[in-house]
């Protein structure tokens, strides 16, 4: 469950959180729902446009309990958070493209490891240095296949200032129960958007801790296969003293090029994600079981592709939006039935096409899918959706 | 010797992990004998003790102690120690690096971790090359030297890192050699007892890739040469720069009190707290 800091628990403007209602910007309530999910460590590096959960971390960690610290680099940052999560700390950081590329080395060894931890990404224009005040859709082929290596990761989207809270929580929970980092991909525009939300009371939704060992030190083996495909995670100091590399390792932990011992480490490492897509795959819809044109839309893009369903509707299109939570495993399960059944599917994006590519692949030719593509800074407007949805 | 040995027993993971896979007449079994001698005498239980590495031959020691271990990517071993101590202050975290893995692709944080003060043991073995990869050249090597990338003669200078972490701010600095097996023992003792950052620079060898590259000899050879080369800190401070060219200058170079990272963090979080309590 949540723990409890010193008295009572207070947002950023130091109201009690008993569900009142708030006004805040996407990276304040993603620092409400790292903090509520027990996120008791931030590493970072300062870095536009996700400086200000740095700055929410650094005045409120230390309130709690918990540590903030601001590392050299981003590189440093991940490295940290992976220590502080060996050492049992629920742990997170946050930067934006060009600190993201920089996390890829540490962000693979936590992925081999199997070390819980959140890693934020608020996207910025790019490559390079981009643009960094302007919103950009285009990290999320990174998200998925920045770090070298076959690797499963788990990457989740927010569009809005409640989803900053909620797909926060849910990023640790995920992290916590799968042994695995979890990514959060924001934008420029979801991060600095300031709105009303209304933070619920801690004991309304659930909170996971990792599972730990129970079992005598002689008997823990820290990288078991077992059928959930998650060993119990040790905690440096609590008496399993276990072997952590970033080398293929056998299920004691230690390094290994023995083809038997190889195989089966790699297959549950992705099995592990694979068996339970079900839990970890989440599609938000909205008027999407009668619609017979679909915008299939994540981050940012998804609030403007709401509106644009909204007008079609008005005009007596029968629009729908699959709002993507999850980017990574991409949700196929969840998309599928509507791709058998909408006349045309639009993906909008703030990127050359990155989802778009993904949609058509697992299309299979069974409907028409469409882009829409804008890289200048700006958002898409619901009036551009409105104008392809029409025309579908 | 059979002391010794059942000493060292206790602290390997001998059903486990060996052989090992360094060289035959390798410095850093001197390093990890040192090491264990040294704990012992702290009297850490090995649940207590959290050592952590980053990547080269170096790199490959945690695995063979049976402490919290952990192997890390290159030149970050100390970005991991950082969030190791700041999540639980009560473990004993020990790094153990490379002159490759600590001062060049971990020069930034080698640095910045000196600066930061926080209760750590950073003990990086310098054999002037990079070993695992195949001998090339490494921020150590000296100019002229010889290595797989600079077959015409090194034409950068090194880096001294014991004089580097004192100026760089670290609260304790040693060096030894791993000829002066007792003194080293000593000093990652002092290290590890040390409240604040503690840097011991552990000067070894590698006979197989740069002493034979450079015709330095076997490993007797080349620390008969550490052997030579030392001067005593005590000794090496009446002396002149020209006189103390070329040599190795062993002992304890700097003690000091600074405040420790986690002790002022402490304070952080105290004044927040009544900035918490005052809004009420």
């Amino acid at each position: 469950m949540v723990q409890r800091a010193h008295g009572p628990r207070l947002t950023a403007h130091g109201l009690r959180d008993k569900g009142q209602a708030v006004l805040l910007q996407g990276n304040e309530a993603m620092v409400e729902g790292a903090l509520a999910a027990g996120c008791r460590f931030f590493a970072g590096y300062p870095i536009t446009p996700a400086t200000e959960i740095s700055e929410m971390m650094s005045r409120r960690l230390p309130a709690l309990g918990g540590t903030f610290i601001q590392m050299e680099d981003e590189i440093a940052s991940l490295g940290a958070v992976i220590g502080a999560s060996l050492a049992g700390a629920k742990a997170m950081t946050a930067t934006s493209g060009p600190g993201f590329s920089l996390m890829q080395e540490n962000l693979g060894f936590a992925c081999m490891a199997e070390v819980p931890c959140v890693i934020v990404n608020v996207m910025r224009g790019g490559p390079s240095t981009g643009l960094p005040t302007h919103v950009s859709q285009g990290d999320v082929q990174q998200a998925r296949w920045g770090t070298h290596g076959d690797h499963p990761i788990i990457v989740l989207a927010v569009a809005t200032t409640r989803d900053c809270f909620e797909v926060t929580v849910q990023a640790f929970n995920l992290s916590e129960k799968y042994r695995t980092p979890v990514i959060i991909l924001s934008d420029e525009v979801v991060a600095h958007t300031r709105e009303k939300i209304v933070l619920p009371p801690p004991a309304t939704f659930e909170v996971v801790d990792r599972l730990r060992p129970n079992m005598p030190p002689e008997w823990y083996i820290p990288y078991e296969d077992t059928p959930r495909g998650v060993p119990p995670m040790a905690v440096f100091g609590d008496g399993y003293r276990y072997h952590v590399t970033g080398l293929v390792h056998d299920v004691h932990g230690f390094p290994t090029e023995r083809p038997d011992e190889i195989v089966p480490f790699l297959n549950r490492l992705h099995r592990k994600i694979s068996q339970h897509f079900g839990d970890i795959q989440l599609v938000q819809d909205y008027l999407a079981a009668d619609a017979e044109v679909l915008v299939i839309a994540y981050g940012s893009v998804a609030r403007s592709a709401k509106r644009a369903v909204n007008y079609a509707r008005d005009r007596g299109v029968k629009a729908g939006l699959s709002k993507l939570i999850t980017l990574w495993p991409f949700p196929r399960r969840l998309l599928e039935p509507h791709l058998r059944r909408v006349r045309a599917v639009l993906v909008p994006e703030l990127n050359f096409g990155q989802i778009s590519r993904e949609v058509k692949r697992i299309n299979q030719g069974q409907t028409r899918v469409e882009k829409l593509n804008r890289l200048d800074g700006n958002l898409i407007t619901p009036e551009e959706i409105l104008e392809r949805l029409v025309k579908l | 010797m059979a002391e010794v040995t059942k000493l060292i027993h206790k602290y390997l993971r001998h059903e486990k992990k060996f052989p090992h896979v360094w060289c035959p007449g390798c410095g850093n079994g001197i390093v990890l004998g040192a090491l264990i001698r040294a704990i012992d005498r702290t009297g850490f239980t090995k649940d207590e003790i959290v050592l952590v590495s980053g990547i080269g031959c170096s790199g490959r020691m945690p695995v063979y102690v049976d402490f919290n271990t952990l192997h890390t990517t290159h030149g970050r071993a100390l970005t991991f120690a950082t969030g190791v101590k700041l999540a639980n202050p009560r473990l004993q975290v020990i790094v153990i690096m490379g002159d490759g893995d600590a001062t060049a692709i971990g020069g930034n944080h080698f640095i910045h971790a000196a600066r930061r003060n926080l209760n750590l043991t950073a003990i990086i073995i310098n054999n002037n090359t990079y070993g695992m990869t195949g001998g090339q050249y490494s921020p150590t090597t000296p100019y002229g030297a010889l290595s797989t990338t600079s077959l015409y003669g090194h034409i950068e200078h090194p880096f001294s890192i014991a004089e580097l972490a004192v100026t760089a701010g670290a609260a304790w600095v040693g060096r030894g050699t791993v000829y002066h097996a007792t003194l080293l023992d000593q000093l990652i003792e002092q290290a590890i007892k040390k409240r604040g950052f503690a840097v011991v620079e552990a000067i070894s060898h590698c006979h197989t890739l740069y002493g034979r590259t450079n015709k330095l000899g076997g490993p007797a050879e080349m620390m008969r040469r550490q052997k030579e080369l030392a001067v005593r800190v005590e000794k090496a401070r009446t002396m002149s720069p020209e006189e103390l060219e070329g040599k190795i200058t062993i002992g304890v170079l700097v003690d000091r009190e600074l405040p420790i990272f986690t002790q002022e963090y402490q304070k952080v979080r105290e004044a927040a707290r009544g900035a918490v309590g005052s809004k009420r």
